[in-house]
Formats: C-alpha cells, structure tokens, sequence
C-alpha cells in the first residue's frame, strides 16, 4: 500500500517556543553543538491506490486545506 | 417590537456557550442555541462563536470546527454582513474560516494562563465595540492555552493603519501576541475576534467587572436600531 507523507513546519520567522524548551534542554543533557531547534509536524497518508501524480497532488490540496495552516506554516509532500 | 435573536453555536467541545447565552440575555437580546452539525442559522440576527475547545482542538485550535457544517452558512452569511463575535476558541476558528487574517499559536510562556486582564478598547466602532468609547479601559477574564496572535508584518501594518485591532492588552502580555492584540476586526467591522472572554464579565457575583457586557449590549443596540 502506498504511502505518503506530509512534514509541516511552522514558517521560519514565526516563534516556536516548544523548539526553544527543547533546545534548551539538550546541553543538561549533555549534547552540545545544537543552535536551534524547530518542532513540527508528520501526517503519514495511506492510499487506496498508487502514489502516482494525481494522488501526490490530492495529498498537496489535503495538506493546504486541513493538515497545514498557509497563514504560519509550511508544508512538504513526498512518497515514503 | 421583538427583541433581537443573537445566536450561539455550539461545537463538540465548547465549553462557555451557555455563558454566552446568558450574557446575551442579560443584554436584552433572546439567545438562539444552534448547533454545528445543523445546516441553519435559524435566521438569527447575529452569532457568537463560544470559547472552548471545539473537537478538542486537535490538529490547530479550531481547524476541524471551520469544517463543521453550520461554519459553510456562517461564513457566506459573515461576508455578507452578518455581525459576528469569536471569543477565544471563536477567534481561532474565525482565523481557521479566513475570515479574519492571521493565526493564533500556543502561549509564548507556554503555559495555560487564566488570569483577570487589563484591556484598552482600541477601536470602538464595530459592531460589537459601540457601546465602549475609544481608549477605554477593561478588566476581563482570559484563560487560554493558544491565544498568541500573529500575522506577517504586511498584516499587521495593515490592521494597525486601518484601525481593525479591537483591543489591546494592558500592563501585561498574556500570550506574546505580536503588538498586544486581543482582538482584531474584519475590513467591514461586522466580524470580531476576542482572546479574553467578556461573557464571564458580566455579572459582579461571578465575574472581576461587568465591563464585558458592553460587546453584548453593543450588538443588541445596532440590532434594535438597525
């Protein structure tokens, strides 16, 4: 079965306070050398048929009406 | 005469539309319990969208709720004038519908907060903003997890150069929204979104001030007079 996935991100300029916490976290943890971190999304859909054209562009019309917000975020499609 | 219907929709999930209702009421208006799953507004003559958290917020405060059957009317009947007032969870779902621009994204503190805000009415034309003057000075409830305004800089220099921010915080930003917006208006002033919550304002037995009534007795005016 055929599956596609969507990765939303919340657009670079806008404030991502759940990235922040987390980045601020890891060096407690030990990890240094991260400067940033972003939190965001992944939709996995699973299809009836085939990955093809068609579907890739119903799942980018999904995306931008349901699973993404245009106004604060971005989002990605591809066939995992 | 009759008095004016005032509607107020209720999603899966809202929690303060009986408040609404009775700030409605106390107004003078009769309140019109409609539900989201319903394809009519019952004719009423204006409509609050409640504070709560409609289908549980999942995905975005108020993604889902902008798709429920009864947001197709209100949407079609908002462009054509219809006065409308989103409260907290309202706002979100009125910024969803694309009614009004922008978004509203988890508390800069992200923590829930729930506190008696100051606010300074910053546009006392709309049609839910009449009966304040301009400048005037409002203590409300606000409780809220996803109450941080933004919108891109061209947006906002848009509502602060046409006068569509409603109302700002005062003394202290609950949520970082971006400039202090509490609330912002549609071009036509019809459409209203309100982060804190006049409706638990309105009665000195429950609420920090009476001072939320006005957004109620505002439409209630505009309705008689209309």
């Amino acid at each position: 079965m055929a599956r596609v996935v969507v990765d939303v991100m919340l657009k670079p300029e806008i404030l991502d306070p759940q990235g922040q916490a987390i980045s601020r976290k890891l060096p407690q943890l030990g990890y240094e050398g991260v400067a940033a971190v972003r939190q965001g999304k992944r939709f996995e859909l699973e299809l009836d048929g085939p990955a093809d054209d068609a579907a890739l562009d119903r799942a980018r019309k999904i995306a931008e009406t349901l699973l993404a917000n245009p106004v604060i975020e971005n989002f990605e499609v591809r066939v995992l | 005469m009759d008095a004016a219907r005032v509607g107020v929709i209720t999603f899966p999930g809202s929690l303060d539309d009986r408040d609404a209702a009775r700030a409605v009421r106390l107004a003078g208006a009769e309140p019109v319990t409609l539900w989201h799953g319903d394809h009519d507004l019952q004719g009423v003559d204006a409509v609050v969208l409640p504070g709560g958290f409609s289908y549980g917020d999942y995905l975005r405060a108020g993604a889902i709720a902008r798709f429920a059957p009864l947001m197709a009317e209100l949407v079609a009947a908002a462009k054509k004038g219809l006065p409308v007032l989103g409260i907290c969870n309202g706002f979100q779902v009125l910024c969803e519908s694309h009614l009004l621009p922008g978004a509203l994204l988890p508390n800069a503190g992200l923590h829930f907060v729930c506190r008696d805000q100051r606010l300074r009415v910053e546009h006392a034309e709309t049609a839910w903003t009449a009966d304040y003057s301009q400048g005037q000075e409002l203590l409300v409830p606000i409780k809220n997890a996803d109450g941080r305004y933004v919108a891109d800089q061209e947006t906002l220099d848009e509502l602060s150069s046409s006068g569509r921010i409603v109302a700002r915080y005062l003394d202290l930003n609950p949520n970082g929204s971006l400039d202090d917006i509490a609330g912002i208006c549609n071009e036509a002033g019809n459409v209203v979104g309100l982060m804190p919550h006049p409706e638990h304002a309105v009665e000195s037995l429950t609420g920090p001030s009476t001072d939320g009534l006005g957004f109620f007795t505002s439409i209630v005016k505009r309705l008689v007079n209309a």
